[in-house]
């Protein structure tokens, strides 16, 4: 039973909250997971915690070599950033991919991390590009790798009770380098992706240098094709070698069957053939 | 229980929530605004459609202790001196509407389009409008009615 909804003004007056309640107090940003799961009993909370009008929550910044991206940034904020869209296209277009319009007004990229969905867009694009995630409790702040942030469906290394996450970060895309990111559902809006992809390239003198393939959900966490980024890296920039890529992926990739995405044989074919189109588009072949 | 003030279609209105109540509940039980509908109740299918802040939500996931001192508009407030609203009209002249569950929340993420973008595009149309389902018109009058609308304002 909610008892109390709280609007702290920092973070730190945001940690004194969740210790107040020892534990019994949740964090909720754009409340589009929590409040389902309130609903339906699957998380119980005396006391919500609502980080969305904490001003360093919200917002997109250049900081030294990186982007950084607020936790409570929405979604909508996310794909419309002219930054993203430049210099990290797979994150604007994943997040604007997620739920309808109205999810994404109000959805934020930390929660969705938080959430842990193996699938969940920002998740994979933010797993191709290899970003990082600023986790804060009273002890002080660590900034997460996002291959570690992951531990199992719906869990993450944030202890609820006691951390939150501050902010999301990468190194912007150089000009050498592109991005993509491709969804297959069985329709384009408010449905849970069959499969979704995204991936990060970059080339010198018409060879592969630098291959981030993430995908969703072939595993309980954000999947990194890792011997289809063997293949790409020191091949030449050609259809044929996204080809091996795209194999290699298919071959690595263990989706399983599931009633609401498909069967393991049809999303395993799909895999090869999104992470085709993404290498494909990112590439600029 | 909290006290929360917010101006509702363009009044200041005060009122007492649960700390989890939802806006939706909020407009419909205290309120008397019935205009905006519960369908799904898990954000999916877009009937509870309002507008917080110039943005679309789906009010049956938003938590109404989010609205304080926020502008939200409903499907009641469209209307102007018994004059219905462009995009109202466009609905009923383009039969928009069959069973009329899903009209408010359609017809407020039309109004969120429109005041953002008054000339779009028909994807841009059908990218606004891709939360809310509707099961009875095909979607075709919908788009039409909010062409039509576009070109009014």
């Amino acid at each position: 039973m909610v008892e109390e909804y709280l609007f702290p003004s920092s973070v730190g007056e945001a940690l004194d909250c969740l210790e107040k309640y020892g534990g019994e107090a949740r964090i909720i940003a754009g409340g589009t997971d929590l409040v389902l799961q309130l609903k339906r009993g699957g998380v119980e909370a005396r006391a919500l915690v609502d980080i969305t009008r904490i001003p360093e929550l919200r917002g997109i910044r250049e900081e030294g070599d990186y982007i950084v991206v607020g936790a409570a940034t929405t979604h909508t904020e996310v794909a419309e950033s002219p930054l993203i869209q430049a210099k990290a296209k797979v994150l604007a277009m994943a997040c604007k991919s997620i739920g309808s319009l109205q999810i994404r007004n109000v959805g934020t990229i930390g929660g969705n991390l938080v959430n842990a969905m193996p699938a969940a867009d920002s998740a994979i694009a933010l797993t191709a590009l290899d970003a990082e995630v600023e986790v804060v409790s009273k002890e002080g702040s660590r900034w997460v790798p996002i291959s570690r942030f992951h531990q199992g469906v719906g869990r993450c290394c944030v202890d609820a009770t006691r951390e939150l996450v501050r902010a999301v970060r990468f190194k912007p895309l150089c000009d050498n380098e592109g991005s993509a990111f491709k969804r297959l559902a069985r329709r384009k809006a408010l449905i849970l992706p069959i499969l979704n992809v995204g991936v990060v390239v970059g080339w010198e003198d018409g060879h592969f240098t630098r291959a981030a393939i993430a995908i969703g959900p072939v595993a309980p966490v954000p999947f990194r094709a890792k011997k289809a980024e063997d293949v790409l890296i020191g091949a030449p920039v050609s259809r044929e070698s996204v080809e091996k890529a795209a194999w290699a992926a298919f071959e690595e990739a263990r989706p399983r069957s599931s009633l609401l995405r498909g069967s393991a044989e049809y999303r395993k074919e799909m895999v090869q053939v999104l992470v085709r189109r993404a290498l494909m588009e990112a590439a600029g072949i | 229980m909290p006290q929360v003030s917010f101006i509702l279609n363009g009044e200041w209105v005060s009122v007492e929530v649960e700390p989890c109540e939802t806006l939706a509940e909020v407009l419909r039980n205290k309120l008397g605004l019935t205009g905006t509908k519960i369908g799904c109740e898990e954000g999916e299918c877009g009937a509870c459609t309002v507008i917080v802040d110039g943005k679309a939500v789906t009010s049956c996931i938003y938590p109404a202790m989010k609205v304080e001192g926020a502008r939200v508009e409903t499907i009641e407030g469209l209307s102007k001196g018994g004059q219905l609203h462009p995009i109202q009209q466009a609905f009923i002249e383009h039969f928009a509407a069959q069973c009329g569950y899903c009209t408010p929340g359609f017809i407020m993420s039309a109004k969120a389009l429109l005041d953002k973008n008054p000339h779009p595009s028909e994807e841009e149309i059908k990218e606004a409008i891709a939360g809310n389902l509707c099961r009875c018109t095909g979607y075709y009058q919908i788009i039409e009615a909010i062409k039509a609308a576009a070109e009014k304002l």
